[in-house]
């Protein structure tokens, strides 16, 4: 008798296929945020999965803002070009002209204006309606509110109080002309699956998540790399640090760990191990309701 | 998770859980419990609730403000309730646990039912110093028409009562009576202290008298499948594959989840509403095809011959044919503002496919309190009755009882596009 039992990671993977297989059935024109990180690259996969043997059914979009780092960039275009994606890159070009930065408009009018209004705008100019997010339940305590398709009107906002009940694996995917959908196929992922299903499946992520010995600031409880001197503060030096990250950002706002594992079964240990949430070093996090707000306003 | 030796992770399998009861049951602390023994929340989210009230260094079930955990829109933590289902996550070295988290409140029984419409077992606190509450059977109730295989009922504040075993009994054979009334599978009890955590992670030395496993010990040790791969075989089509390329300028598969059953190469299939019979030529997956698949696995099917199959379509064994209707016989638990009347016309989603229906008749709805049938000529919002629909062509379809993906239905506002009910097929 064959054992008919699925992992837990198996059961993960098999409910996101279904998740998008329903998008790309029911929706025109549906698009996959891709920003290079770890959720992404599992996304992605699954993308791949849920349609072989035919080509990806929709392109991936990178909302970039000009401050990711320099392997993050290599590893996108390798990457697409690698599985033969389609992928389209968009900026916010006015703010970036500007000189939008974190040091001196503040992290949330900088967020606001190269992610939250770049993906926003990108979007309304491609026409989209079902963007795939790789946003997680667990890993903020608005998000454990969010549903798999996340209702958005014209504006691209979230009503957290007027949330689509969503029963059993039964989607509702009918808009009205001008709203859009936001979908997130790894809700049901915790950080340790994806570090396991990356290991697993031998998934290719950016190197930056391995440890190696990086120049850094220490800058109260946060790692923060010292790649362009414009982004440190007054007074702050450099020093090499042997650290990874657990999450991937813009380089201003992305704090580093300090971590020696620079292989896939220590990253899963030490993700085993970890005491702290992965969104700590995140600058964008901190803040009152700082996630819900920025949902409420667009951001992904 | 840092007790977990990772290596053996990748064999453990999922569990669905939901936990019903209101915060003065307990709940929000048991939850913050299971979180905290399992290490299901991170000190620095701890931390972070723990802030809003003093400041200390190390975070405890006991210290923290755990509803500050669970309860994460600004509106619930201005207001102090919990409005909507939050989903948590935690895992032992056996399992990984999703958790649906519900507020208790009988206005927010939409709540309850979408997070027990995917769960496998269920939690119910009980507080030991009230007793089986109006609310408890309400939600008993509504768990068993959900199909929640395993409720768990767990006797909280154990510790304001001293421990007494008397209490829990008289709790516990009161619960299990009501229970067998209306069919529970099964039903376990378990005397629990979430605030001091006797019997959630631990045994703690409070309780010698009570010999079962405990909270964690069951959650652990449920049987998660409930027969679903002996079930007959159902592969509803959510899209057919047509990459149209170069090297596959002919290829026509069909993707789906397995609803139930297995499927094997060769086996002969019926597609419905066709009636064309084939056979199954392969079982095509990224990581190669398989020779077996079963449900829930996601796949796509080739068959031999070139028969017309598209999304809502069902593929099935012609030995193991599903029901046929336009009419169909319902329990509906209605979730939309407005409120269901008899004529309306709405649409419904089952499967993968969407149709029109009307309402033809409101046979009865449920008083929650009592549980007794009422005449009704609408049904309002978290009120749950029982349908006659019509639907514009017939669907094929198991009852719910049989099975829980082709035996339910979502109803649509076709004007609004607003998700109004929750549909259960009884014939």
């Amino acid at each position: 008798m064959a054992n008919h039992r699925l992992t837990q990671l198996k059961a993960l993977e098999a409910e996101s296929i279904y998740i998008m297989r329903e998008v790309v059935a029911e929706f025109r024109n549906p698009v996959m945020l891709y920003s290079i990180g770890k959720d992404s690259s599992v996304m992605l996969h699954l993308a791949r999965k849920a349609f072989y043997p035919a080509p990806l059914p929709f392109p991936l979009l990178h909302v970039d803002t000009g401050y990711k780092f320099k392997e993050m960039y290599e590893f996108r275009d390798w990457y697409a070009k690698k599985i033969g994606a389609e992928l389209i890159v968009r900026r916010n070009e006015e703010a970036i002209a500007k000189g939008m930065n974190p040091k001196d408009y503040g992290v949330a009018r900088c967020c606001g204006a190269l992610k939250t209004q770049g993906l926003l705008d990108a979007l309304e100019e491609g026409g989209y309606d079902a963007a795939f997010g790789g946003a997680r339940r667990d890993e903020e305590r608005s998000r454990a509110k969010e549903r798999v398709f996340s209702m958005r009107d014209e504006f691209g906002q979230w009503d957290p109080k007027n949330q689509r009940p969503e029963l059993w694996n039964i989607y509702n995917g009918r808009i009205h002309e001008g709203e859009s959908v936001r979908v997130f196929p790894l809700s049901n992922w915790t950080e340790m699956d994806i570090w396991l299903y990356i290991r697993e499946e031998n998934i290719p992520i950016v190197p930056l998540y391995y440890a190696k010995e990086r120049p850094m600031v220490v800058r109260g409880n946060l790692l923060i790399p010292a790649d362009d001197p414009e982004h440190l503060h007054e007074g702050e030096v450099p020093e090499p640090v042997m650290c990874r990250f657990r999450t991937l950002g813009c380089i201003p706002c992305t704090g580093a760990v300090r971590s020696s594992a620079d292989n896939m079964d220590e990253i899963v240990a030490e993700a085993a191990a970890a005491k702290r949430s992965e969104r700590e070093t995140r600058i964008i996090d901190h803040g009152s309701n700082s996630m819900e707000d920025k949902k409420k306003e667009g951001y992904f | 998770m840092s007790e977990l030796n990772f290596k053996a992770s990748e064999e453990i399998e999922l569990l669905r859980l939901v936990t019903v009861g209101s915060v003065d049951d307990g709940k929000s602390t048991l939850i913050g419990r299971l979180l905290v023994e399992t290490k299901g929340a991170f000190e620095d989210q701890l931390l972070a609730v723990r802030k809003q009230r003093h400041e200390k260094h190390v975070a405890t079930a006991e210290d923290i403000d755990l509803a500050m955990l669970t309860d994460g829109l600004a509106a619930e933590r201005e207001q102090g309730i919990t409005i909507d289902v939050a989903y948590r996550y935690f895992a032992t070295p056996k399992r990984k646990f999703i958790m649906a988290d519900c507020p208790g409140h009988e206005q927010y029984t939409r709540n309850m039912v979408t997070g027990a419409s995917t769960a496998h077992a269920a939690i119910i606190l009980i507080d030991a110093r009230n007793g089986v509450m109006p609310q408890t059977r309400r939600h008993t109730h509504i768990l068993s028409l959900l199909g929640v295989e395993h409720l768990i009922v767990a006797v909280n504040k154990m510790d304001m009562v001293n421990y007494d075993e008397q209490v829990f009994n008289g709790i516990r054979d009161e619960i299990r009576d009501y229970c067998e009334k209306q069919g529970t599978r099964d039903l376990i009890c378990i005397p629990t202290s979430a605030l001091k955590g006797d019997m959630v992670a631990f045994r703690g030395d409070q309780m010698n008298w009570y010999d079962g496993p405990t909270l964690l010990e069951t959650l652990e040790s449920l049987s998660v499948m409930g027969g679903l791969d002996e079930a007959p075989f159902r592969f509803p089509v959510q899209l057919v594959n047509r990459p149209q390329t170069a090297e596959l300028p002919d290829y026509r598969g069909f993707m789906g989840t397995i609803a139930s059953g297995t499927v094997r190469v060769g086996d002969e299939v019926v597609s419905l509403p066709s009636g064309m019979r084939s056979k199954v030529k392969e079982i095509v997956t990224f990581d190669g095809n398989l020779e077996e698949a079963f449900a829930p696995q996601s796949v796509t099917l080739t068959l031999e011959d070139e028969i017309d199959v598209s999304r809502g379509d069902m593929l099935v064994r012609p030995s193991e044919l599903p029901k046929n209707a336009r009419d169909i016989h319902a329990r509906i638990c209605w979730i939309g503002d407005e409120p269901m009347k008899e004529r309306g016309k709405y649409l419904i989603k089952h499967t993968t496919s969407t149709a029109k229906m009307i309402v033809s008749a409101i046979n009865y709805r449920t008083n929650i309190h009592t549980l007794e049938q009422e005449s009704a000529d609408s049904l309002s919002m978290n009120e749950i009755g029982s349908i006659e629909m019509k639907l514009q062509r017939p669907i094929h379809y198991d009852t719910y009882a049989d099975n829980r993906v082709t035996g339910s239905f979502i109803i649509i506002d076709s004007f609004t596009n607003n998700t109004v009910g929750a549909g259960m097929i009884e014939s």
